[in-house]
């Protein structure tokens, strides 16, 4: 059994320093236990961070395509009928496909790129590698994570060809939309397909998320006190916690929803006559769903935030060779935003026709949880003054990042104040918030994140200037696409509508659909500049050298492991730590590694 | 063709950027990584600043181009829209001012900051002052907003004025149906198990229930009166709706199962409306916003604001839903057993 041989080399591994020359020289691995059922961390957040380009790629132009449509109403494009056949008769996307594309864009870009992509990705190479670990606390676990992902996406990918097509009841996946086969050709089979693979899913993240709090309680190593952890660290922590106690409520939603759909219950279900048929279930609640859903929905786009959070706070501060502003404040704002996260989640349903009376309990909260996010903002940009900052292309993505997490965390305090949310609910507006300060800025944290840590990950540098084009055209084309929809959202434009053509309200923006569409298409194709330099630059970027192996100049202990480290990362023993992770122009030193221990007359930061 | 010229451009455009940038790592090797990192964080630096004064340029075009003719800029038609517009002119402002400063300091810090010899970072770390200030202050500005918010919340989500005009409005895939209670101001029972299209009774109305036969049913399109608040009670038969009034800014769910109100008071007449935008096709929609399936985009309504006098004299010429039905039944009784007396189709259509 090669997984428990590679389980039992690692448990030899950690046992100790004795031992630890063994990381050295592995077992003979063959092609199989290295690179597929490979239990190292730092393969697994590879495997990742791969998927998770891929899904990217597959959800960016599924977008493009549905912009098309919303772009062009009147224009056919033959080669989409070669890609989706029936489903694009005549070169124009039908209905059908339509809310699928928008379905599909949505759950991939939320579950498979920015929670397994992002998350998945730094929380399984990081931990290890900053807390001075030799891998995780279980990595058999680990890896059973990853491959509960891997079904989770085959199944994904595969509903996508069933003959009555992919699931199209939207990412929130509503009841009683979503749970009738009558009600949408998208609810028949593909959203059997789409439910069980999200049932997948938070296997996955379940194992993986106990797998990183487990690490980080229990591995660190000799002086990394809980207050010495770079703020990376602490940001996985909390979106593993936020994991662990919400997918669980989603996973009972998308049970229950199983039952509806085939057991005949009535969980959330009531009252219904469809095409001319009087269904007999009785007494359920289709709010009682959304209840389910957003306890988990809205804890999820802190799920995706948080870890951009914490690269960008690592990036900023080494590039502006300054310390990260306040420290405990920014571990503070993650544990109130963690906690304040979980109890938030109705303000997506103010006009639902839940109790009034609750409405004002989340719009409380809701406000509320603004305050640590602010902090953080403020944090940042005190961390960049006076600074003496570096323009890596990491550095530009957080700078980046901050940016669009104002852009689009300001318009969170119009849409979380219930008396302004009736009027633009369910509007462009709430698009352009949600893509701006989760979409978009998440995906900034994570490119910050591959840029900044590539060299540690392939042992290879990407091309710093195509890095840079990349995040210029980028940058503006987020801008140009999600800032005019504002003015949409304002006007009460709903979104999800496949043609806006017959409302007299919305006419004026039949220009500004199609310049936004081009500017997605624009966006869209830019990343390729990206996708090449990543895949190109793991073969024949310019390599990482003993002497040039920590780059960024930086204290954590990632950059004290050999150029490109094997499974067990140290060679010899793991090292010590001494300080805090930000101790950068100290004194007369640009910076300080954390392993360096504090000097007679150097006092703590 | 042109799709291929377009590829064609787009690989060629590609290809040159790759070649550029693999031309500038090695010459960064040959001059010294030292020397070209200070060149491109010169350029990149720069570009902060530009990408600032462009950007800010580029929000004020925006607003030249989207504000005017924008259904937000020609005011609430409603008189509880009227406040929401007033709070989210205050969101505006505090929101705006907020952004300016911020997006200013981020990148006007990047660009004054970026890389020099001369400059050394200055080691600090943390100050408790400050800390306090930018947590109190947006602490202290969002409570003042909850207060305000939550003041009209209640009001507009509480019982609707006792004078308020009773109308239902029914959401299915894809269209609206409206129904009015007759003289007696009531609306009669519903039971989703008597729905039945081809007899006549698509909402599902209890013809046993007195109180339901002088309703009447509109599909589509809601007439209501001038400076009379309406009090909407909104059903679903199938799926999730939601009846949004973007003009009146107001907005709720249709909900299988379990019926939701609403009220507004419009302020304007669909006429004097028409003046008011200059768009003489302007109409008062409503739009479906909840995702409901694939017709979705399709699901139109309208509101027709008019005046008592127009509104009288419009409803007098309804009929009631239970005569329609009536006559459904007939004309259903007719194809099945031609000779059928009027007094046993009534009959039959009350049990129904």
């Amino acid at each position: 059994m090669t997984n428990e041989e590679a389980l039992q080399q690692h448990s030899q591994v950690t046992q100790g320093a004795a031992i630890a020359v063994h990381a050295d020289h592995h077992h003979k691995q063959s092609f199989i236990t290295k690179y597929i059922f490979s239990t190292d961390h730092k393969m697994i957040s590879r495997q990742f961070l791969v998927t998770g380009i891929i899904w990217a790629v597959i959800g960016g132009f599924f977008s493009v395509v549905f912009r098309m449509q919303l772009g062009f109403p009147d224009q056919t494009f033959p080669w989409l009928e070669t890609i989706f056949g029936k489903w694009a008769e005549g070169g124009r996307i039908s209905q059908d496909l339509y809310y699928t594309l928008v379905t599909m864009h949505g759950t991939i870009l939320v579950f498979f790129v920015l929670t397994a992509g992002l998350s998945g990705t730094f929380s399984n190479f990081l931990i290890p590698l900053q807390i001075g670990a030799r891998d995780m606390a279980a990595p058999f676990v680990n890896m059973l994570s990853y491959w509960f992902f891997f079904a989770a996406s085959i199944v994904m990918f595969s509903s996508l060809f069933v003959s009555t097509g992919g699931s199209s009841v939207g990412w929130t996946f509503y009841p009683p939309l979503s749970a009738l086969g009558e009600a949408a050709e998208g609810a028949k089979a593909g959203m059997d397909l789409w439910l069980i693979s999200i049932f997948l899913f938070i296997v996955s993240q379940l194992l993986g998320g106990l797998n990183y709090v487990a690490t980080i309680i229990n591995m660190r190593t000799k002086g990394m006190f809980m207050t010495r952890l770079p703020l990376t660290i602490w940001s996985f922590m909390f979106t593993a916690i936020l994991g662990i106690l919400t997918f669980p409520v989603l996973l009972s939603a998308v049970v229950l929803l199983m039952f509806d759909r085939h057991l005949g219950t009535s969980f959330f279900l009531s009252d219904i006559v469809i095409n001319g048929k009087i269904l007999p279930n009785e007494g359920g609640s289709p709010v009682l769903f959304q209840h389910l859903f957003w306890f988990l929905g809205h804890p999820e786009v802190y799920i995706v935030a948080l870890p951009a959070m914490g690269i960008t706070s690592e990036v900023v501060s080494t590039n502006s060779r300054k310390p990260i502003f306040g420290y405990m404040a920014m571990v503070g704002s993650f544990f109130a935003i963690t906690t304040l996260s979980m109890i938030v989640w109705a303000h997506h349903m103010f006009v639902s026709g839940m109790n009034p009376f609750l409405g004002s309990v989340f719009t409380l909260f809701t406000l509320l949880i603004a305050v640590p996010s602010a902090i953080k903002v403020f944090n940042w940009l005190t961390t960049m003054w006076r600074g003496n900052i570096i323009f890596t292309p990491a550095m530009l993505f957080s700078i980046g990042f901050v940016s669009l997490f104002i852009s689009g965390g300001l318009t969170g305090i119009w849409l979380g104040n219930a008396t302004i949310d009736i009027h633009i609910h369910d509007t462009y507006f709430n698009i352009a918030h949600f893509h701006l300060v989760m979409g978009v800025a998440s995906m900034f944290g994570m490119f910050s994140g591959i840029y900044h840590w590539f060299p540690k990950m392939f042992g290879r540098f990407m091309n710093k200037t195509l890095g840079y084009i990349h995040f210029w055209i980028t940058i503006i084309c987020a801008y140009l696409i999600f800032w005019p929809m504002h003015y949409q959202g304002i006007a009460g434009m709903p979104r999800r509508y496949f043609d806006y053509s017959n409302w007299e309200s919305f006419k004026m923006f039949e220009g500004l659909n199609t310049f936004i569409s081009i500017a997605a298409i624009v966006a869209f194709i830019a990343q390729f500049l990206f996708i090449f330099n990543f895949f190109y630059s793991i073969y024949k970027g310019r390599k990482v050298t003993e002497e040039n192996k920590n780059p960024w100049k930086s204290t954590t202990l990632e950059w004290s492991t050999p150029a490109l480290p094997g499974h067990g990362n140290w060679p010899g023993e793991i090292p010590e730590v001494h300080r805090w992770p930000y101790d950068y122009s100290k004194g007369d030193r640009d910076f300080i590694p954390q392993t360096e221990p504090i000097g007679a007359d150097e006092g703590e930061h | 063709m042109e799709t291929f010229f377009l590829i064609v451009i787009v690989l060629l455009i590609f290809l040159v950027i790759f070649q550029i940038s693999k031309a500038s790592e090695y010459v960064s090797i040959l001059k010294g990584e030292e020397k070209a990192m200070k060149q491109s964080n010169k350029i990149n630096g720069f570009l902060m600043i530009a990408f600032l004064i462009l950007g800010l340029v580029g929000v004020w075009y925006c607003n030249k181009l989207y504000y005017p003719g924008n259904l937000f800029s020609w005011g609430a038609a409603s008189k509880e829209g009227l406040v929401i517009d007033k709070l989210m002119w205050t969101a505006i402002y505090i929101t705006g001012s907020v952004f300016f400063v911020t997006q200013i300091l981020l990148f006007g810090f990047a660009y004054k900051y970026q890389y020099s010899d001369k400059r050394k970072a200055l080691y600090y770390a943390h100050n408790n002052t400050l800390e306090f200030i930018w947590t109190s202050v947006p602490a202290i500005t969002l409570t003042i907003l909850i207060i305000i918010g939550l003041k009209y919340w209640f009001k507009f989500t509480g019982d609707a004025p006792k004078d308020a005009q009773l109308i239902e409005i029914t959401g299915h895939q894809f269209a609206w149906e409206m129904r009015y209670p007759g003289k007696d101001g009531v609306l009669g029972r519903k039971n989703f198990k008597l729905t039945d299209a081809a007899m006549g009774n698509p909402l599902g109305i209890d013809w046993k229930d007195a109180a339901s036969r002088d309703d009447v049913h509109v599909p589509t399109t809601m007439y209501v009166i001038v400076n009379k608040p309406v009090k909407l009670v909104i059903h679903s038969q199938d799926v999730i709706h939601d009846v949004g009034l973007p003009a009146f800014r107001m907005k709720m769910d249709a909900v299988p199962g379990m019926p939701t109100t609403m009220f507004f008071t419009p302020i304007y007449t669909t006429k004097e409306m028409k003046e008011k935008t200059g768009n003489p096709d302007f109409e008062y929609e409503i739009v479906c916003d909840q995702l409901c399936g694939k017709g979705h985009f399709s699901m139109k309504g309208i509101v027709k604001v008019v005046s008592e006098l127009e509104y009288k004299a419009w409803f007098r010429n309804q009929k009631p839903a239970f005569k329609k039905a009536q006559e459904a039944a007939l004309s259903a009784m007719n194809e099945a057993e031609p000779p059928v007396e009027a007094e046993v189709t009534n009959e039959l259509a009350l049990e129904k």
